[in-house]
């Protein structure tokens, strides 16, 4: 009999901590495709984050690092300097890299640091039981906004794929989405492309992911793809943010 | 090897490339910026690379990536700075990680001053960061003694795979005096040993954590990192004792700088025929209890002499278990006792040993050295004098 799906090895067997219907361990296994098919396994190091995704040190099977709440950026950056031969990579939720972690991935993608990062956005604090994070949406409800997030008392979420995307420095910024097999298969491509980059020492990568939490959303993970679409997609608009192709040679030489 | 005068920052950052640290990730902070003004300056030479973080708080987590990838990494600090490395250093001790910290310590607590102080004893000692862990801390009373502690301090993150820091008061890394180097060249890297993520080729993937949700699981790694820690204890105190040949009367306790102003004034002392010995950790973690205890044994009284308002003091009172008197001077905010006013506090505590002290020399000198003060006050006048005059 034809195999037609199988295993990846870019993922160690063991089963993860995951809740059901959450939309992790489908960027896990597009993140262990994408290593898998670029024949990178053995070069790569990855970064894993405080949050939903800690234990992802035991997932991916690669040789990983568990950070500091916010702060795998730096870590890749001091990886990837000192041995440029490595493919490093980051994993990190919303509360991680759009909240502590602010500062780090601003300046990295500043820095033009050559790794990639694999940013998870599901609009609530996860692993700490469904606070407000940055990116939750107006109105929504979670046990730190228990009235629903009122961006007139806290402002609105953070667009990190666009606010990354201003920055003069040339990088790949790239928003997908969970919520249907289309963009799932989509999530992948913009994977393999930032990888890609990073392979030919392009520049800075990122791959916004949204998922959904049906934990913390208390709903299920239907009616969870269902509330993706509807809240979520309008604001967190698909597809590439910038390209290192759109860089202005008006600022190449440095001298400005 | 010919001596070269260099100032104290410049040469702890040409000490890191003899050890063959050619990778620095840091930030500029007052009174240490010539550390990374002069790697990012001769890193490029020797192919190595400087980075400047974005803040404290990415450097250290630079070289916590750094170090983990199997390279030997440095950054350097002062007080204010350190503090935001606090939770990295945590992570790299918990993660066994050989990295090499400097911190030039400026006066506290918050922004504080930046001139000298050794108000961060506690924090490199006693922790700094959560949770139990240690760092190796070395104190140097000199720019020769930074440049050999620096080398050395790679040697032991290494031997160890710990964390190690180096504590020098803003003295140290402001002033020049000659060095020399005793390694030509640029050190052979380190060997990434059977820890770093080098990538998995050929081998089982590594992971370098510190998370142990299992109770027993971090209890084991805990009771790891103590019998380590222990190990360094055993091995590696190191201590100087001075003017300790013959019988004293009292023990001056004092490290880094202020060890060597303490010299000045027993010198000024011995040459009036007043015997005070000097006890002055190099490491002061793991602290040299038992050979501070056999120092103050010998003493009729122990005076601790700091730029902090009494931290090594807490540990000259564990060496000394109570068995003899010690008195404390200090000062704070970047005031440093002259080694005149280190005398007047010796002396003070002199006094206060009952039944007096022994003062050996001959009149003869001590006349002479009277005279010679009083030349030296009466320049002082005329000098003030003159200054004050154009007002």
């Amino acid at each position: 009999m034809k195999k037609i799906f199988a295993h990846t090895t870019g993922l160690t067997s063991k089963p993860t901590h995951y809740c059901p219907g959450c939309t992790h361990g489908v960027i896990h296994r597009m993140v262990g495709e994408a290593i898998e098919e670029l024949g990178i396994r053995e070069r790569t190091v990855g970064i894993a984050p405080v949050g939903c995704a800690v234990l992802a040190y035991e997932y991916f099977n690669c040789d990983m690092f568990e950070a500091s709440h916010g702060r795998a950026p730096a870590m890749a950056t001091g990886a990837k300097r000192s041995r440029p031969e490595l493919i490093v990579f980051t994993y990190q939720g919303d509360g991680d890299l759009a909240s502590i972690g602010m500062g780090e991935i601003i300046h990295a993608a500043n820095r033009g640091e050559k790794i990639t990062v694999i940013f998870v956005n599901n609009a609530v604090y996860g692993m700490t039981g469904g606070q407000m994070a940055p990116t939750t949406m107006p109105g929504q409800y979670t046990t730190t906004s228990p009235s629903g997030r009122d961006p007139a008392e806290v402002g609105y979420p953070t667009r990190m794929a666009e606010i990354l995307s201003k920055l003069t420095t040339p990088a790949f910024v790239a928003r997908a989405s969970t919520h249907s097999p289309k963009e799932i298969i989509r999530t992948k491509e913009l994977i393999k492309q930032a990888f890609r980059y990073q392979i030919e020492d392009r520049c800075f990568t990122f791959v916004e992911v949204l998922s959904i939490c049906p934990t913390n959303w208390g709903l299920s993970p239907r009616e969870s793809e269902k509330w993706l679409q509807k809240e979520m997609l309008p604001y967190y608009t698909l597809g590439i943010k910038k390209s290192p192709e759109d860089f202005s040679e008006e600022w190449s030489d440095g001298r400005h | 090897m010919a001596k070269k005068l260099m100032k104290g920052n410049e040469a702890i950052g040409e000490a890191a490339i003899r050890a063959g640290c050619v990778h620095f990730f840091g930030y500029p902070i007052t009174p240490q910026s010539e550390v990374p003004e002069y790697l990012a300056r001769r890193l490029p030479e020797v192919g190595g690379k400087y980075i400047q973080a974005e803040s404290e708080v990415a450097a250290s987590n630079m070289i916590y990536g750094s170090a983990g990838v199997g390279i030997r990494v440095l950054t350097t600090s002062s007080s204010p700075g350190i503090s935001l490395m606090a939770e990295a250093i945590s992570y790299i001790a918990a993660c066994e990680l050989p990295v090499v910290l400097v911190n030039i310590m400026r006066s506290g607590p918050g922004l504080g001053g930046i001139l000298p102080a050794q108000g961060d004893y506690f924090q490199a000692t006693k922790g700094g960061g959560h949770g139990d862990y240690q760092l190796v801390v070395l104190a140097p009373s000199s720019v020769q003694e930074a440049v050999d502690l620096v080398i050395l301090a790679f040697q032991l993150a290494e031997k160890y795979l710990t964390p190690v820091m180096v504590i020098g008061d803003g003295m140290i890394g402001q002033m020049m005096e000659p060095v020399e180097f005793p390694v030509a060249g640029v050190g052979p890297p380190l060997d990434p040993g059977n820890w770093a993520l080098t990538g998995c080729k050929g081998r089982e993937k590594r992971i370098i954590n510190s998370l142990y949700l299992d109770p027993v699981e971090c209890n084991e790694i805990n009771l790891k990192l103590k019998a380590k820690y222990d190990l360094i204890a055993e091995n590696e105190k190191r201590w100087e004792v001075y003017n300790t040949d013959q019988p004293y009367d009292l023990l001056v306790c004092a490290f880094g700088m202020m060890s060597r102003i303490c010299k000045t004034a027993i010198d000024d002392l011995a040459a009036e025929g007043i015997r005070v010995g000097l006890f002055r950790p190099i490491t002061v973690n793991p602290f040299p209890y038992e050979a501070c205890r056999q120092a103050i044994d010998r003493a009729k009284r122990v005076v601790v002499i700091e730029m902090n308002m009494g931290q090594m003091l807490e540990d000259i009172n564990l060496a000394c278990e109570g068995s003899k008197q010690v008195d404390f001077y200090g000062t704070a905010g970047g005031v440093v006792f002259s080694p005149d006013e280190a005398q007047a506090n010796i002396l003070l505590s002199l006094n206060k040993i009952p039944g007096g002290f022994k003062r050996k020399a001959p009149a003869t000198s001590r006349k002479k050295t009277a005279r010679k003060k009083t030349a030296k006050k009466k320049t002082a006048k005329k000098k003030t004098a003159k200054k004050r005059k154009p007002r």
